[in-house]
């Protein structure tokens, strides 16, 4: 938890360090007709900086040995996270139905071991449902790929 | 002038279109605050999209039904799984667990939704006076005032969030610099973009609160192991008629915990301190007090009342002032900027058929909620019966529609992923997310506010001193915000120890 927590601070401050480079370059103070651009971002950078910084001290006095996650809950983790940005890169190509019937089957087979029948009828019947409820009934267009295409949407 | 406002907004309200708006809302909303991952601010975050097409006053009908059903069913699975759907509903498992398991399910069921339906009413009425004079003061004030307001709003976020106050800090900050990428209206230059072109159009805030509340919550509570072994239970017209006879006894706890949770509740992040509070109140003052904890039915009644007259009570600031009190008040917020309406006290003014027709449709909503829910119970509890397997994929594709269909880009669900991570990471080290979506929704407002405000002094802050209204604000602000420094320092003089209070969560 220590680890983590300097380390999320350390993150914030670079960002604080970023916006403030950037508010330099917009300009910071008092232009012809008010505050600069800058002038707001570079007060949150220094607010983010030096909150940051006493996160970090605070967290290197706290004796805290509590691992941030353990090995063998973090695998759960990892196995929604990266077919779930598979899937998203996958929709770039065949639409957002198609990638997240493929996905909704992975997951259930792969994580849930459901039976092949459960994986085929669900996996099936999500992407329908909401494309009947997205894309006609409520007229909000997603993603869509070849297999949508062929079918002449 | 208000009865014959309200009259016109029932009008409005039971028409037949929108009370089948309000019934799809709750049922959906219902079914949103049971499953895990899924609460009010991102239901509502994932349905917006579909509200575009719609005329506005319907939309924000199904938007705050979709409210009202998340706020039922967070007492659902704390009764009856002791999960709590929502932080507000942690206090309701501490009686109503014990309930279900001694086979008191149903009038602990029939015990909350009523609680729930008194609060809401109780805040509602509150509203119907109150709105319309908080928005004829409001309409006086300037960009001064509106600053003071917003510094007041995230002052309460680091004075009374609990926790870490300099975590609360860094989480607004953080939200105000996501809202300032892109362009700048005023000067018409680009921030934060570092010649990337994806960056100008910036981050949407409704991209920001599904990833963060959606897909964070999905990976902790994978991360934590879902099981849910639920407590079976019947409710037929006589548990809920013999419950019924037994709640007047408990008016006292009624008055005082919606007033506690109306308090609170237009302040931001108010429910969840609300809840735990009417609850603390109800043992002390009741007569059982060594009964709360083992099953008693006083016990849901108090944070019940408290968190539903809380949650209602974040309307107040939202359709006054502009101001949103909790996230899915900043969501609903950036509906109506969606749907061509001007948040402020001028809507009160300019459509007061939307403002009273969504005033109406509180009473509507939440007498159909509550019969609802008493009606559907089992079929709700029955949705945590799904398998994780299938209910974890079919979220998070849940959420990439209602990311992708903010804005037609594929570059919405990407971020989504990102706040998800971001989310995840920022819950487990107490980073509150609520102050960060509320920054990130207000950012220009109060950025804009702030330069208009120097502009009229020339670049003088004691503008926010000077006028009586800014000036009694941007105080009380100050005082949240130097709270946590006081506060230890204040004991040791006292002689106590300076210990800092638990945090109690971040409604």
């Amino acid at each position: 938890m220590r680890t983590a927590d300097i380390v999320t601070a350390s993150v914030l401050m670079s960002l604080g360090c970023l916006v403030f480079y950037d508010a330099v370059r917009l300009g910071f103070g008092w232009g012809a007709d008010g505050p600069q651009s800058g002038f707001f971002p570079a007060w949150l950078a220094i607010i983010m900086i030096g909150s940051c910084a006493v996160i970090m001290i605070q967290a290197v006095r706290k004796a805290d040995t509590t691992p941030f996650v353990t090995r063998e809950r973090l695998g759960p983790v990892l196995k929604v996270l990266w077919p779930a940005a598979v899937a998203v890169a996958l929709m770039h190509f065949i639409g957002l139905y198609v990638a997240s019937a493929i996905y909704l089957a992975f997951y259930m087979r792969w994580v849930g071991r459901h039976s092949w029948l459960t994986v085929l009828l669900i996996s099936l019947a999500i992407p329908l449902g909401a494309f009947f409820v997205f894309e006609l009934w409520f007229l909000v267009p997603m993603p869509k790929g070849p297999l949508e295409a062929w079918l002449g949407y | 002038m208000g009865i014959e406002n309200l009259w016109m907004g029932f009008h409005i309200a039971i028409t037949p279109f929108n009370l089948f708006v309000a019934v799809v809302g709750i049922t959906l909303g219902t079914i949103i605050g049971v499953l895990p991952g899924l609460g009010g601010a991102n239901g509502v975050a994932i349905l917006l999209p579909v509200t575009f097409t719609m005329p506005p006053t319907s939309a924000i009908i199904l938007l705050t039904s979709i409210y009202w059903g998340a706020l039922f069913g967070g007492a659902i699975t704390s009764i009856l799984f002791n999960i709590p759907g929502e932080p507000w509903s942690v206090a309701t498992t501490f009686d109503g667990y014990p309930m279900a398991r001694q086979g008191q399910g149903g009038p602990a069921l029939t015990g909350a939704f009523t609680s729930s339906f008194i609060g809401a009413f109780f805040a509602i009425v509150l509203i119907t006076l109150f709105a319309p004079l908080l928005a004829e003061i409001a309409l006086r004030f300037g960009p001064p005032e509106f600053f003071a307001i917003q510094l007041l709003t995230f002052s309460s976020f680091v004075g009374l969030g609990g926790g870490n106050p300099l975590k609360s800090l860094v989480s607004i900050v953080l939200g105000f610099i996501l809202a300032a990428v892109g362009l700048d209206i005023v000067t018409g230059q680009l921030r934060l973009t570092f010649g990337f072109t994806d960056l100008m159009k910036g981050f949407d805030f409704i991209v920001a609160v599904i990833g963060l509340f959606g897909i964070g919550e999905i990976l902790l509570s994978v991360e934590e192991g879902l099981s849910f072994q639920g407590v079976k239970t019947k409710i037929n017209p006589k548990v809920v008629l013999d419950t019924w006879k037994l709640l007047p006894r408990y008016w006292r706890t009624f008055v005082r915990s919606a007033f506690i949770g109306f308090w609170m509740g237009f302040k931001p992040g108010g429910a969840t301190p609300a809840s735990f509070m009417s609850y603390a109140f109800a043992k002390r003052f009741s007569k059982n007090a060594e009964k709360f904890g083992k099953g008693e039915l006083e016990g849901v009644v108090a944070p019940e009342t408290a968190a539903h007259s809380a949650g209602i009570a974040a309307m107040l600031p939202m359709i006054t002032l502009g101001i949103p009190g909790s996230p899915t008040a900043a969501v609903m917020l950036g509906g109506l900027i969606i749907w061509g309406l001007q948040p402020g006290p001028l809507l009160f003014k300019e459509k007061p058929d939307f403002v009273w027709g969504l005033i109406a449709s509180m009473y509507t909503g939440n007498i159909i909620g509550v019969l609802m829910v008493l009606a559907f119970v089992p079929f709700f509890a029955a949705i945590l019966r799904i398998p994780f397997a299938v209910l974890t994929p079919l979220i998070v594709v849940v959420c990439a529609i209602g990311s992708y269909a903010v804005h037609n880009s594929m570059i919405d669900i990407w971020y989504m992923l990102i706040f998800g991570v971001i989310g995840y990471v920022f819950k487990k080290l107490d980073y509150p997310l609520a102050p960060l979506v509320l920054a990130l929704v207000l950012g220009d407002l109060a950025e804009n506010a702030l330069r208009q405000s120097l502009i009229m002094s020339q670049g003088s802050l004691g503008i926010f001193f000077s006028r009586p209204i800014s000036a009694a604000i941007t105080f009380a602000a100050i005082f949240f915000f130097v709270m946590p420094i006081i506060t230890p320092w204040w004991r040791r003089l006292r002689g106590q120890p300076p210990t800092i209070e638990p945090a109690i969560g971040h409604g």
